[in-house]
């Protein structure tokens, strides 16, 4: 096949491949490092942009917030609301507000939380650690159960293909709060091997991680079978076979690595959507975590918590990004010489 | 004939998929240092016998007999074959940057082979990965083996791809069109690399459809068709005394300078499925009989070691049509111009930021009814050069004047009105549509009313479209992927055809299609010149197409044009040195045919 003389890195038979031998190792290195710079100037502007969105969504949203700050009862007294309104700032204008908030982001310095009584870096610490094991542990279960489970069935054993197909699709649609009261049932209150609520400790992480793997093994699967089976149609993989490889390694070494470029790309994500959408399995289990602290927050219109965790989980998931990004390039040489 | 020495024995080979026969009855035989060619269209079973003879075929194989150096392959285990495939035979498979995993550096890949079959210790092997890389003669191979397929060229990538294959030493290499994506000299050297390793003994089955290309290589030629060896002989024999059809058709095919003016293809039906028990070419065939329909013919001897498998073997051959509608006359320079490009540069900023000149200074023009051939090898700037004409991309200096009106450098609202009269025809019709488009709403696309409804109710225009490319109605609502390859470019010139273009850019518009349907397409193409007047930028890497093709040519090197004018001139008396190095690199069925040179080719 023929190619665009621009998109042919090295027209010549005999030439020097552009950034081939000719260039040294550590230019490339002093280019991922722009990249990375640049990316993380980038990451910066869109933790801007999400707290400036919360900052406006917060606003515009009807409920007073001064008085649900001073509680039902002060809220009766109108001279305590305007005194509060008068001591929180919410008097002045938006933009001299807007103002202060850029300023106290700047400073690092996220607010004191009317509900919790507590400054709103403490509430983010305080939850963040259980959050991201949670989410960490069920990533990485998926992870191992999905990769065994493709290298095994794709494009081959359409009989376990079919059944694996089958519980995929069953664990994907069952909800993760029924899961999760499933396995409570049986392992806890039947079996009592594992802590029904609370728990933060390893035996308390079994039961939730397993729950929400189980809602991600069945899509981890599907996208990697899906990928293995198409590299392993490719031409390089009957060049691989003729060489002599087994199949297995025909797998392992070639396919494998191809549908992982597919599932980088849905990784990212996951996780990133996991640190503040696991609310469901920590309300199940009743654990700890920023998922059911940003609910909490939201319904009682606790601003500062809600900025806070908005701020946090915008920067851990532009973060993410950045490392899938970077994953890309070890992963696929192709994308290396990619301009950012 | 005596067993003792041949390498591979193979008897009435079967491959089938399903329900389908891809392979009836296949006898091979194969010496020590000898090369067998099988030389037949794509469907014709090469790929499939050539893969079985690795237990790769994925279809069910069948054999009365395929021994390798005397050991049965028809009952081999999982683990055995592996043992074989690279130990004893060695693959290699067109288009290296898929044939070679893109995420894997090459030497990871010749490592490969030499870990699976323990030819050297483990702590020897990078060493051993790039000597092998020298040995196929890649410059520089220590850096080379670092580097990874998309880094190297067309043509270091299918050496690395060969050192992969023969990493384990094996005593027989398949190379299944190794040449294939290649430009002529670098298709050359492959060739040459290929006759090296036959000159140290190693056995080759070369698997190609293009007979120009495996002459200089093979030292018998196998005409495969429909599943069936149709003619076997010496290159000497088989291309000076064709007997069967489809071996004549293969030839015809072929855009030499002596088929300058005629027809390449005999007839632009496609081929129908053979029936069962007759001859599978008879549907196509000129000189079939009742007997053809119904009776498979049996092998016959013809010459010395010349066999085919024809009834009518013996039938005189018609004359090609000659093809008498069109004068061409190289004085005629009253004709209005409809493409003047004068000075065209333009330049593209590569990885490392500097600024390469894809194309330098190409000034050309182009009248009404006339093709103007652009060749060089890729990365010369042809396709960038027709992509300025197009208005695709904006020059950094020069202009095109299309229809004696300004065309580069406009607004393109200014541009949109004359869009209509310059259509491109791409090398990959079959990337070049929406998948999800049937040819009605494809040709629709081209008459401007793309949406399904507009489309249907044109659908007799279209349909008309479809039969002046040569294609039934039936296929109006197909989509790309149900259509063979030349059945897409024709589709592909139809859709161009719809707004009555005054001007056709084809690029590449041949190259990835087999010879006897480029044959079909290059005389569509013609016809269509000779009926509607249209003018043809015509642009291809391959010098004998665009031998055929054109009224002029240019022929470009780095971005400038180092030769041009009529096509006659540059082609019989080529004044620059590369116009002559490309010139005696293009495989010709004339040198082959010639009993010198044939044991030794040049250095490469």
């Amino acid at each position: 096949m023929k190619h665009d003389p621009d998109s042919e890195p090295d027209a010549e038979p005999g030439a020097p491949s552009a950034g081939g031998p000719g260039a040294p190792r550590g230019g490339g290195r002093a280019a991922l490092a722009r990249w990375v710079a640049r990316r993380l100037l980038l990451a910066v502007v869109v933790v801007l942009g999400a707290a400036t969105v919360t900052f406006g969504a917060l606003r515009l949203t009807p409920g007073d917030p001064v008085k649900v700050m001073v509680g039902i009862s002060a809220a009766q007294n109108p001279e305590i609301v305007e005194q509060a309104r008068h001591e929180t700032g919410f008097d002045r204008p938006l933009a001299v507000q807007y103002a202060d908030f850029l300023g106290d982001l700047a400073r690092g310095d996220l607010g004191w939380s009317y509900q919790l009584q507590e400054s709103v870096p403490t509430v983010i610490g305080d939850n963040l650690w259980p959050t991201v094991s949670l989410t960490l542990a069920g990533f990485a279960l998926a992870f191992l159960i999905a990769v065994p489970l493709a290298v095994a069935t794709a494009g081959r054993r359409p009989a376990w293909r079919a059944l694996s197909s089958l519980l995929e699709l069953v664990t994907v649609s069952i909800p993760g709060f029924w899961v999760g009261l499933l396995l409570l049932t049986f392992f806890s209150f039947r079996l009592h091997l594992f802590p029904a609520t609370g728990g933060t400790g390893l035996s308390g992480l079994v039961l939730p991680a397993v729950t929400l793997a189980l809602g991600l093994v069945g899509l981890f699967t599907q996208i990697l079978r899906d990928g293995m089976a198409r590299a392993l149609d490719e031409p390089f993989a009957l060049s691989a076979r003729a060489r002599g490889t087994g199949e297995t390694a025909v797998r392992l070494r070639h396919a494998l690595r191809h549908a992982l470029i597919a599932i980088s790309t849905i990784s990212g994500w996951t996780v990133g959507a996991l640190l503040t959408g696991a609310v469901v399995v920590e309300t199940v289990f009743g654990r700890p975590g920023l998922g059911r602290v940003l609910a909490t927050a939201i319904q009682n219109r606790d601003f500062p918590v809600v900025t806070g965790i908005t701020i946090v989980s915008g920067a851990l998931f532009t973060l993410i990004t950045l490392g899938v990004d970077l994953l890309y390039r070890v992963v696929d040489p192709r994308l290396r010489e990619a301009p950012a | 004939m005596p067993d003792d020495d041949r390498l591979l024995a193979v008897e009435d080979l079967r491959v089938g998929f399903g329900t389908v026969a891809a392979v009836r009855g296949v006898d091979l035989d194969l010496r020590p240092g000898e090369c067998l060619a099988v030389v037949g269209e794509s469907g014709s079973g090469k790929s499939a016998t050539a893969r079985a003879l690795v237990g790769l075929s994925g279809g069910t194989v069948r054999a009365r007999r395929m021994e390798l150096a005397g050991r049965d392959l028809t009952a081999l285990r999982d683990r055995e074959w592996r043992a074989v495939r690279g130990g004893r035979i060695g693959l290699v498979l067109q288009d290296a940057l898929s044939a070679l995993d893109p995420l894997r550096t090459v030497g990871a890949e010749i490592t490969e082979t030499l870990a699976n079959h323990r030819t050297v210790e483990r702590s020897a092997r990078r060493a051993r990965a790039v000597s092998l890389l020298g040995q196929v003669r890649v410059p520089e191979p220590e850096i080379r083996a670092r580097q990874h397929p998309h880094q190297l060229s067309g043509g270091l990538r299918q050496r690395a791809l060969i050192a992969s294959a023969i990493a384990a030493d094996p005593p027989l290499l398949i190379a299944d069109e190794p040449t294939t994506a290649l430009d002529v000299t670098v298709a050359a050297q492959i060739l040459n690399l290929l006759a090296e390793r036959k000159a140290a003994g190693t056995a080759i089955l070369l698997i190609s459809h293009d007979l120009a290309v495996v002459a200089r290589l093979a030292d018998r030629i196998a005409v495969m068709h429909a599943g069936v060896l149709v003619e076997e002989g010496t290159p000497g024999e088989l291309l000076r005394a064709p007997a069967h059809p489809y071996t004549r058709e293969l030839l015809a095919a072929i855009p030499a300078a002596h088929a300058r003016g005629t027809r390449l293809s005999v007839r632009a039906a496609e081929g129908a499925p053979a029936a069962d028990g007759g001859c599978g070419y008879a549907a196509r065939c000129p000189l079939a009989t009742d007997r053809c329909r119904t009776e498979p013919p049996a092998r016959v001897a013809v010459g010395d070691g010349h066999h085919a498998r024809c009834w009518r073997t013996d039938a005189e051959w018609p004359a090609p049509p000659a093809r008498t509608a069109r004068t061409r006359d190289t004085a005629d320079t009253a004709a209005d111009t409809v493409i003047e490009a004068r000075d065209l540069a333009k330049a593209f900023r590569g990885p490392d930021g500097a600024q390469r000149p894809a194309v330098a200074g190409v000034s050309f023009t182009l009248r009404a009814g006339r093709t103007l051939g652009i060749v060089g090898e890729s990365g010369s700037g042809k396709s960038t050069t027709a992509h300025l004409v197009m208005g695709l991309l904006e020059p950094d200096a020069g202009t095109v004047a299309l229809l004696g009106r300004p065309w580069s450098h406009r607004p393109e609202a200014e541009r949109r009105a004359l869009r209509p009269r310059l259509q491109l025809v791409q090398q990959d019709p079959l990337a070049s549509f929406d998948p999800r488009y049937t040819v009605e709403r494809i040709i629709g696309e081209g008459l401007g009313h793309p949406g399904r409804r507009a489309a249907r109710a044109n659908r007799d225009a279209i349909a008309a479209l479809l039969r002046r490319v040569g294609l039934d109605d039936a296929l109006l609502d197909r989509r790309p992927q149900e259509l063979s390859g030349g059945q897409r470019q024709r589709v592909a010139v139809a859709r161009a055809l719809a707004p009555e273009p005054a001007v056709l850019v084809c690029d590449e518009p041949v190259s990835a299609l087999d010879v006897s349907v480029q044959a079909q397409i290059l005389d569509l193409l013609t016809d269509l010149q000779d009926d509607l007047g249209v003018a043809l930028l015509f642009i291809s890497h391959d010098l004998g197409v665009v031998h055929h093709m054109s009224d002029d040519v240019l022929v470009m090197r780095d971005g400038a044009v180092v030769e041009s004018g009529p096509v006659q001139d540059v082609f019989d008396n080529p004044s620059h040195p590369y116009t002559r190095a490309l010139l005696t690199a293009l495989p010709s069925i004339d040198a082959a045919a010639r009993p010198v040179a044939l044991d030794r080719p040049a250095d490469a």
